[in-house]
């Protein structure tokens, strides 16, 4: 009986403090309306979140990172990505992919493709939002619809881009160091003087 | 303001018999106030699916229908065409006939009762001087229209909703019927309009629900009102966790809005008799007019309901006879004995006290009886 109305006065609070409290989607122990209205109302993104990956390219879309080495597709649990090597007029290979395709109807979202790229070639992004009018065709994308800037990837996820980019930049200057032994060794330099021989 | 439908209506019937004979002028008078009825069960019906919506979304701190129109207003409108436009399914081994007659039958009874509603002063649309018994008897047959179309629809739980069903507003129709007694007693009269009448006085606060005896009549009256309606927390026929949706798990599309009708219109007819009978109908303080004062208290009680549904969760069938039988109808049969002694006792002092004594006595003695057997709580040794 008692246990009765005190419930009611549970639910009464809660019902007037909906019309009282602002709304917040963190309000579950204060009360008040939690819903976020989501197509015009957004909570803030995570920047964890990891779904569906994209390609980077530097600065311009001719400098994408993909090698095609063919790594990603061959790790991916359920089979989604499909690369095909670009080549020259005369045939030879290039490194970088002629079609790159990747079915989001099958990518499971699962981040495997980034952490085998050795390049730092394809990420996980933000997207969420994605949808199409049939099964089949629509949400296969292709090399140019996954294509985004590193400026993409900085915005949305600021900690990893500066990671990345500061061990990039460390390997870059251990490669134009080994690079420059291997040269230093392969042809002697004639403005040295030869080491004085003990 | 006041009479404003009254000397609408008056208006429109000179109109008509400025060129009709007398005898269909009479016709007309009958065809306004079943269309008025017509246009408001159905319209207040789609209204307060909205409304409960809405409430519940509040109590669980979300915000409702809000999509279609400006807060959800055409909400209703929507879900209309939905239901209309949708597939209607008849299974295969159903009785066909009753199957399509149960959701028609059901509404009939249900916008029967809004004849004898007094809504405001004078707008009552037949004074029957058996009004309330009429009211009784006429939303009594929905318990028939129900096991029609439960048993119609050859399904193990439509039938199973069904039974439950009849049992249960066969039990709760005896204590509504009861926690009348004593206001027709007071009001000497069983028609909705004298009843309303005698409540008058006190500057239009003289309720019934004022008095000891009507106090307790309102509350068993109403918390059977809300058993009848088949509502949260006695809605065992159709208890979804448990037998899908009772007597209408095998209708669709606007048969399955008939139900639905039914249902919220007896939620308001039942509330509005609530109003009627013990918060003094269209009586209240002169500043409002009187059809706002009915529909102020009748929707006060809607919200109740509704109230009770986003609290309570559904109560087992032995739950709900037992309330029925053990603690509704003896508290019905003392408090008839109460508004007996009431009117026999001249003194104002001796008859509240003794009211209240009586009353309070019950009150106590039934808790005590109906306590729920607790087993003693036991202690394991070895498991600690």
């Amino acid at each position: 009986m008692l246990g009765v109305l005190r419930g009611m006065g549970i639910t009464l609070k809660n019902f007037l403090a909906s019309y009282v409290l602002p709304r917040r989607p963190d309000s579950l122990e204060t009360g008040g309306i939690v819903t976020v209205q989501y197509p015009e109302e957004r909570l803030p993104e995570k920047e964890n979140f990891r779904n569906f990956p994209f390609l980077v390219f530097d600065g311009t879309v001719d400098n994408i990172r993909c090698v095609s080495c063919d790594i990603c597709a061959k790790e991916c649990p359920p089979k989604c990505i499909y690369i095909v090597r670009d080549t020259d007029s005369e045939g030879k290979p290039l490194k970088r992919p002629k079609v790159f395709d990747i079915d989001f109807t099958v990518c499971m979202n699962c981040g495997i493709c980034e952490e085998a790229c050795p390049f730092d070639a394809i990420f996980m992004d933000h997207e969420f939002e994605i949808g199409g009018p049939e099964r089949q065709k629509s949400l296969v994308y292709h090399r140019d619809d996954l294509l985004k800037s590193t400026a993409h990837f900085q915005k949305i996820r600021p900690t990893d881009f500066a990671a990345i980019e500061e061990r990039r930049k460390k390997d870059a200057e251990k490669k134009a160091a080994a690079q420059a032994t291997v040269q230093a060794a392969a042809q002697p330099k004639p403005q040295t003087p030869p080491s004085p021989q003990p | 303001m006041d009479p404003i439908f009254v000397n609408s209506k008056k208006a429109l019937l000179n109109l008509f018999s400025a060129f009709l004979p007398d005898w269909t002028v009479v016709l007309v008078s009958i065809f306004i106030s079943i269309g008025a009825i017509m246009v408001l069960g159905p319209f207040t019906m789609m209204y307060l699916t909205w409304f409960e919506r809405k409430l519940l979304g509040r109590i669980q701190n979300r915000i409702g229908p809000n999509r279609v129109g400006i807060f959800g207003l055409l909400q209703p409108i929507a879900d209309g065409v939905k239901m209309l436009t949708k597939e209607d399914i008849v299974p295969e081994g159903a009785d066909k006939a009753v199957h399509l007659l149960a959701p028609i039958a059901i509404v009939i009874p249900s916008l029967l009762v809004f004849s004898v509603l007094p809504f405001g002063r004078n707008m009552t649309a037949v004074n029957l001087n058996i009004g309330v018994l009429f009211f009784l008897a006429v939303s009594a047959t929905t318990t028939l229209s129900i096991f029609m179309g439960a048993w119609a629809s050859r399904n193990k739980f439509s039938l199973l909703g069904g039974m439950r069903s009849v049992a249960q507003l066969v039990s709760y129709e005896v204590p509504m019927v009861l926690s009348v007694v004593p206001v027709i007693l007071a009001a000497g009269s069983l028609s909705t309009v004298d009843l309303v009448e005698s409540q008058g006085g006190w500057n239009g606060f003289k309720w019934f629900v004022f008095t000891p005896w009507g106090f307790t009549a309102f509350i068993t009256f109403y918390l059977s009102g809300v058993a009848e309606c088949n509502r949260t927390p006695f809605d065992i026929p159709e208890g979804e966790s448990e037998i899908v949706a009772g007597f209408h798990t095998e209708y669709s599309g606007m048969k399955f809005a008939l139900w639905y009708m039914a249902e919220f219109m007896n939620v308001f007819t039942v509330s509005g008799l609530t109003a009627v009978l013990f918060l003094g109908g269209w009586q209240g303080a002169p500043g409002l007019p009187s059809w706002a004062w009915f529909f102020i208290k009748t929707y006060a009680l809607v919200f109740v309901m509704m109230w009770f549904r986003g609290t309570l969760p559904r109560l087992r069938v032995d739950q709900l006879m037992g309330l029925a039988w053990k603690f509704l109808l003896p508290l019905t049969l003392v408090n008839i004995f109460v508004a007996g002694l009431w009117f026999f006792i001249p003194d104002l002092r001796w008859r509240v006290g003794t009211a209240v004594a009586l009353l309070g006595l019950t009150f106590w003695a039934l808790m005590a009886l109906n306590r729920t057997a607790l087993p003693e709580k036991r202690t394991y040794e070895f498991a600690e």
